[in-house]
């Protein structure tokens, strides 16, 4: 299949190794894997916090991008969320029916990496390797919006070595809800506490989410506890392979310049 | 006094800086919540046809906002019809001077109330009071709020921010009962010793309305005490106001709601007391009956074409229970007696989005989507929120926020900008970056520091990255 990585804005500033290691996983799957460079920001943030006047014109961009995609995938549930759900809504609330159409179109064929595996590939066992103690917070666009139930799980509990832990009150949000964590901050952190306790109550040694907006937050507070349990984008799971890895893509080189 | 009203007097996010220092209230509600979480989903699971109801409820209330004026005039005819009055009230103070005049004409000082928002929302006991008109709140959870001079925190449960050993102190002072112990049912016991003489006592009750059917004009109200009943059947005269948009068409569209509320609200399969009244029967509970059907802000709502949908809250607090966000803060962080998700859709909007201090609800959320799942009536209330974000902004003055964000955008605009922003970034960070992390940022991102660690931007971004690994590929 001949697929359009959809890198997101945050991904693509500060977390390159998260679309780096997507890729080298679709690629590994046998697929034939596309970045257009013209992309940039779907336009969530601007329209979540109340700035639709200047959301069109990225709505408007990023169906231009992604056009002539077969199937557009990101390592981001949240995203993938704002262009499946709230697109129509962006288009009709701005009364603009050709759009309509257009990202009612587009949203079938956009898709969250893990949904993208088990749902439409019908994988579950990609072939990766991570011998580490981990566990999973599922996160709100993607449970709640996107439904990709258990597709995450599948996916990890087929990971060689990998020990999953279950996390407590796992649907609890864990408080980033994008420009939410920077205009009520106290609130925002007071969710955090109850999220990074029960993550460190797992002793995992890795807390994965299909997102690292909400991972950003969790591994924030994580960090500064100085709690010794880090955050890894599930991407970088699926797509880590016993040593030997002779993929184009070397996530190991990319931490090697101090990524990771 | 637990009239509230709904014009929050500071923004949310001071009002909830006050609120979060609160250590027992958020002890209290984070255990209410939790339990009360469980349960509504154990009730939930039981009815295998859950979703259709939750769709019938919703369209059921969309053909009454339809043609909302029809259904209404409908309803008072039928309430005529059959010995009661109807006043229209278009306004809080109408309300209250309709509520006042009809006491006053009965020359009573002493009214009893059943629980009801709609009186709260529009303030009924101070308005009264300052006609010389005391009214005792009859619920035992507003019986609490009152006495303690607060307000209430939560839809259904308005003193949930409250323990057993604080109300016991609060019986023990204002009641004058000797309390052994604070074992629910002795605190109850001190209550209803104290209602009894009221139910018994008091000519004029005053209470809100669940729902009322338009074509039998029939008012209803659910509840769980029997306080309410005491209310409806032992005074001379009841006077009821209801929110307009509480009316349905006919009576078998009572029948989802039924299902709906109890088990959204308490997780019970059926509330214990469920009162239907018709107009007045001689001879048969009050011989004179009010309806005071009320708009304060509701047409406006009606007529926006994306918020109208928050018209169908059933007031059941499903969204309040399951909202990380209430869960922290607390009702009294919203400023409104309606508080938690449907609160920060419907008090800016019954507010015309006019009130700056509401209009810093719809940012109160971190939209997880919880409160959407869990409404028996569908209201998208993530969806809501987004556009009420979108309708206020475009009003506030230029602020530090919308330039920034004006900005983002016209770099988003192009991907060049966009590469050029994130190297400008790289190079900028550097006194920001200790030990591998950004611990503290300037200006209106400090918020994310004083908490949070951030990653800081890294050597090569993707697309630097890829361009390499393309061209080392051909």
């Amino acid at each position: 299949m001949k697929i359009d990585l959809f890198i997101t804005c945050l991904n693509d500033a500060l977390f390159p190794q998260t679309g780096l290691a997507m890729a080298r996983l679709l690629r590994r799957l046998g697929h034939t894997v596309r970045f257009n460079e013209a992309q940039t920001c779907c336009g969530q943030m601007h329209f979540n916090t109340g700035y639709q006047a200047e959301a069109l014109p990225l709505i408007r961009k990023f169906v231009q991008d992604f056009q002539d995609a077969e199937v557009i995938v990101a390592p981001s549930g949240s995203c993938v969320a704002f262009v499946r759900d709230l697109y129509p809504k962006a288009a009709e609330w701005a009364g603009d029916e050709a759009l309509l159409a257009q990202v009612r179109e587009l949203g079938k064929r956009t898709f969250e990496l893990s949904e993208f595996l088990v749902n439409v590939l019908g994988i579950e066992d990609v072939g990766a390797s991570y011998p580490h103690r981990v566990t999973y917070h599922p996160t709100c666009h993607a449970a709640r919006l996107l439904r990709v139930g258990d597709a995450p799980l599948r996916l990890l509990r087929n990971v060689r070595g990998l020990s999953l832990v279950e996390l407590p009150a796992s649907d609890q949000c864990c408080g980033f809800g994008g420009t939410f964590s920077v205009k009520n901050p106290e609130t925002s952190t007071a969710m955090l506490a109850d999220k990074v306790q029960n993550v460190m109550g797992t002793r995992a040694e890795v807390c994965t989410a299909g997102d690292n907006s909400c991972l950003m937050h969790i591994g924030g507070g994580l960090s500064r506890l100085q709690s010794g349990t880090g955050v890894v984008h599930l991407a970088e799971i699926l797509a880590s392979v016993e040593s030997g890895n002779t993929d184009v893509l070397d996530t190991a080189r990319v931490s090697a310049e101090g990524l990771v | 006094m637990s009239a509230g009203g709904i014009r929050p007097s500071q923004p949310f996010p001071d009002a909830a800086r006050e609120t979060l220092q609160d250590a027992q209230m958020r002890r209290n509600l984070r255990h209410a919540t939790t339990t009360i979480r469980e349960k509504r989903l154990q009730a939930v699971a039981e009815l295998p046809y859950w979703e259709d109801l939750r769709t019938q409820g919703a369209a059921i209330k969309d053909v009454v906002l339809d043609n909302l004026a029809e259904h209404l005039l409908t309803l008072e005819a039928s309430v005529k019809r059959l010995g009661g009055h109807v006043h229209w009230a278009q306004n809080a103070e109408e309300a209250q001077r309709l509520v006042a005049d009809l006491v006053a004409a009965h020359g009573v000082s002493e009214v009893i109330k059943v629980k009801s928002i709609s009186t709260d929302e529009i303030e009924l006991n101070a308005a009264l009071e300052a006609r010389g008109i005391h009214a005792t709140e009859t619920d035992l959870a507003e019986l609490i709020v009152q006495l303690a001079e607060d307000r209430p925190s939560h839809i259904l449960v308005p003193a949930i921010h409250k323990n057993r050993a604080e109300i016991r102190e609060l019986f023990r002072r204002k009641l004058g009962a000797q309390l052994l112990t604070d074992d629910p049912k002795v605190l109850a016991e001190a209550a209803r010793v104290y209602l009894r003489e009221k139910f018994l006592a008091t000519k004029v009750a005053i209470s809100g309305a669940n729902f009322a059917i338009a074509d039998t004009g029939t008012v209803c109200i659910v509840e769980s005490e029997g306080n309410g009943r005491m209310c409806l059947t032992l005074p001379e005269v009841l006077i009821s106001v209801m929110g307009i948009e509480k009316v349905l068409p006919t009576w078998p569209d009572i029948a989802p709601f039924m299902q709906l509320l109890p088990r959204s609200s308490t997780a019970e399969r059926m509330n214990p007391y469920t009162s239907f009244w018709s107009g007045v029967t001689p001879g048969d509970g009050p011989q004179e009956f009010h309806l005071i059907l009320l708009d304060n802000g509701r047409t406006d709502v009606l007529a926006d074409a994306v918020g109208r949908e928050t018209l169908r809250c059933i007031r059941c607090s499903a969204c309040l229970n399951v909202c990380p966000v209430y869960e922290r803060t607390g009702g009294h962080a919203y400023g409104s007696v309606y508080p938690g998700p449907i609160g920060a859709i419907l008090t800016p909007q019954l507010l015309q989005l006019d009130d700056a201090n509401a209009n810093s609800l719809p940012w109160a959320s971190s939209l997880c989507g919880a409160c959407y799942d869990a409404c028996p009536v569908k209201i998208n209330i993530p969806e809501i929120l987004i556009y009420l974000r979108g309708q206020i902004t475009p009003h506030k003055t230029p602020n530090v926020e919308s330039i920034a964000m004006k900005t983002a955008a016209w770099i988003f605009n192009e991907s060049y900008r966009f590469e050029g922003a994130i190297k400008l970034a790289r190079t900028g960070q550097g006194p920001l970056v200790q030990h591998g992390a950004v611990r503290a940022l300037p200006g209106m991102l400090g918020g994310w520091t004083s908490s949070r660690n951030l990653p800081p931007f890294p050597p090569q971004s993707f697309r630097e990255l890829w361009r390499k690994e393309e061209q080392r590929e051909q």
